[in-house]
């Protein structure tokens, strides 16, 4: 993308229509710069950002549902660069946290739009983090996740962590099982405990993280193992440091 | 002053009390119906401490029968009940008193001196009953006199800084820099909508900060501020926000904190509106049954938005105005139904007229 014949595609991201227009104003009189789609949800980012690969992001952070912060989790960041437009400046260190290429506050002048873009072409895209820094980075400091956005294919899911049963570590993915269905995210499983409250979510065991809420009871499995019974009836293996920190948050809980 | 201090003023003034009482009873006794002054004290003593009884009484009663809350003839019953019942035990137990002093000590004649005159017993006993009743009362109404200016100061601090705090809170800074942003973008698509835009802005700033030195509004007032935020709103969010609005013109006329419910709609925006790609609604009812005036904010919301309510600063921010306004007059209520929020206000209707 250094050559000067290259193209730039860009999305908009805005859920206002007005905000997405001055943007398209903006960039009327960049050539090199190609709108490849005006995206006014989180979700359409996610359609729009795997079918068309963008260079170049604009991305609003309040939005319906997914916020900017949640689709830089859902979408392929290699090669992308992130500008964030956005009225809230509370923002803006959690923007940089997420190498985000600049932070744009509404409303903006020419001359630091200009700069912004500037910053974009020169510095190209930033190196993108992985979903557990991500994730880390984009909640609010003390505070832990109250849901965890999903992507399959194109579609999103929104798991409120109260209705995660458990998830289970499977190589470079975790399995997120919530009302008896199944969901992939590219995430360690250390990543996803990181985000989650320690006194609702335990490790278990190395590839099993469970909410203590749906334990149901501990029974002894073989010689010295022990199994974790969900209140629907689910068998998790539990390991010793397991057992350990299960027994802990229980008491703590009676 | 607190409660306990009064107690102790109370105890204070009955023993005293009880003691020039018991020298009242004696000497009467002596001088008027000529008892000697041995027996005469021996009755006057323990009666007079009976009679502290009675005085002390007259608390309860007093206490169960707060002046203006019932109506004047029944508490006069209550207290001449009660009075003759009490006078009529006490000449009862200075008439057993009387007797043992006879029979048991030896003095002859004190029984039959004490009926003859017990006729008059009757009488001492209620007055000092009803003097009991007068001193209760008299101690109610200064505790309640001191109550009502602490709560007054109180109220009157608490109100102010619920006014500071309002005020404060009312002009969100990203609703004027997402207008701001919109009016950017519109001067060169639309330069005549830009500036409308930019009119509404004015009028809705001068219209804010114009009523925060105002006790009360009316509710017409409010509703004119109410629609110059909507103006703008919908600028910004175009058809995903429509409005209805269900107010008589006689409830226009009712009275209200000023910027009373544009917190509410900000809330509906922010919380509701803007979480829901496809848009939605806010409604606002208010009608008064003469005595009290209710309002109801409901809006469409998407509680799986993500969009948590825990944070209700506006939501606080209104009932601690209420409260300073109107205490325990006021209700407000947020019920979170499958797809409405819902904010219900309710309290005491004033109108332009009665100011």
């Amino acid at each position: 993308m250094s050559g000067p014949e290259k193209k730039w595609k860009a999305l908009i991201v805005d859920d206002e229509e007005l905000a997405r227009k001055l943007l398209r104003e903006m960039l009327a009189s960049h050539p090199e710069i190609e709108i490849a789609a005006e995206c006014a949800s989180g979700m359409e980012v996610v359609k729009a950002a795997a079918e068309h690969k963008p260079d170049l992001l604009f991305l609003d952070v309040q939005m319906p549902k997914l916020t900017g912060f949640d689709v830089l989790e859902l979408i392929e960041r290699e090669g992308v660069a992130v500008i964030f437009v956005t009225a809230y400046d509370q923002y803006a260190m959690k923007a940089f946290d997420v190498h985000a290429v600049d932070y744009l506050l509404k409303p903006f002048s020419r001359d630091r739009f200009e700069a912004a873009l500037e910053r974009a072409k020169s510095q190209g895209p930033k190196k993108a983090l992985d979903a557990m820094e991500l994730s880390a980075a984009s909640r609010p400091a003390g505070q832990f996740a109250e849901r965890i956005v999903v992507k399959d294919g194109t579609k999103v899911t929104l798991i409120p962590v109260a209705k995660l049963d458990y998830a289970e570590a499977l190589d470079d993915y975790v399995s997120l099982v919530s009302e008896g269905k199944k969901h992939l995210k590219q995430q360690t499983i250390s990543g996803l405990e990181l985000v989650l409250n320690p006194g609702l979510f335990v490790r278990i065991h190395r590839s099993y993280l469970v909410n203590l809420e749906r334990v149901a009871r501990i029974e002894p499995y073989g010689k010295d193992s022990k199994v974790a019974i969900l209140t629907n009836g689910v068998k998790l293996p539990v390991s010793r440091t397991g057992l350990t920190r299960l027994k802990q948050l229980l008491d703590e809980k009676n | 002053m607190d409660g306990s201090s009064i107690g102790k003023t109370a105890w204070t003034a009955l023993i005293t009390a009880g003691f020039l009482f018991a020298a009242f009873l004696a000497t009467l006794l002596v001088t008027s119906w000529g008892m000697n002054w041995g027996a005469a004290l021996t009755l006057a003593l323990p009666m007079s401490a009976l009679a502290q009884g009675i005085a002390a009484t007259a608390r309860f009663t007093c206490q169960s029968n707060p002046l203006g809350r019932k109506e004047s003839w029944r508490i006069a019953v209550t207290h001449i009940v009660a009075g003759l019942v009490l006078a009529f035990l006490w000449v009862g137990a200075g008439r057993v008193l009387s007797q043992w002093i006879d029979a048991g000590l030896g003095v002859s004649g004190t029984y039959k001196d004490y009926l003859a005159l017990q006729g008059h017993l009757y009488g001492v006993g209620f007055s000092y009953y009803l003097l009991g009743v007068a001193f209760h009362y008299m101690l109610f109404a200064q505790k309640a006199s001191q109550e009502a200016q602490e709560r007054a100061l109180e109220s009157s601090v608490r109100a102010r800084e619920a006014e500071l705090t309002a005020l404060k809170a009312q002009i969100n800074p990203h609703f004027l820099y997402n207008s701001l942003n919109s009016i950017s973008a519109l001067t060169s698509i639309d330069p005549g909508r830009a500036r409308e835009m930019c009119v509404a802005l004015a009028d809705f700033l001068r219209l804010t900060l114009g009523m925060g030195d105002k006790a009360l509004i009316s509710l017409r007032d409010e509703l004119a501020l109410l629609d110059k935020y909507c103006a703008i709103e919908k600028v910004r969010f175009g058809d995903r926000l429509t409005l209805q609005e269900d107010v008589t013109e006689a409830t226009k006329r009712c009275l209200l904190p000023p910027l009373l419910l544009q917190p509410l709609f900000e809330n509906a925006v922010v919380h509701g509106i803007a979480q829901m790609p496809e848009g939605g609604w806010i409604r606002l009812q208010a009608s008064c049954d003469g005595s009290r005036l209710s309002v109801t904010v409901e809006n469409s919301w998407d509680p799986e938005a993500g969009s948590s309510r825990k944070n209700g600063v506006g939501l606080k921010n209104v009932q601690r105005r209420l409260e300073a306004r109107y205490g325990r007059e006021a209700q407000l209520q947020a019920t979170a139904e499958e797809n409405v929020f819902r904010v219900r206000l309710q309290f005491p209707a004033e109108t332009e007229k009665s100011q």
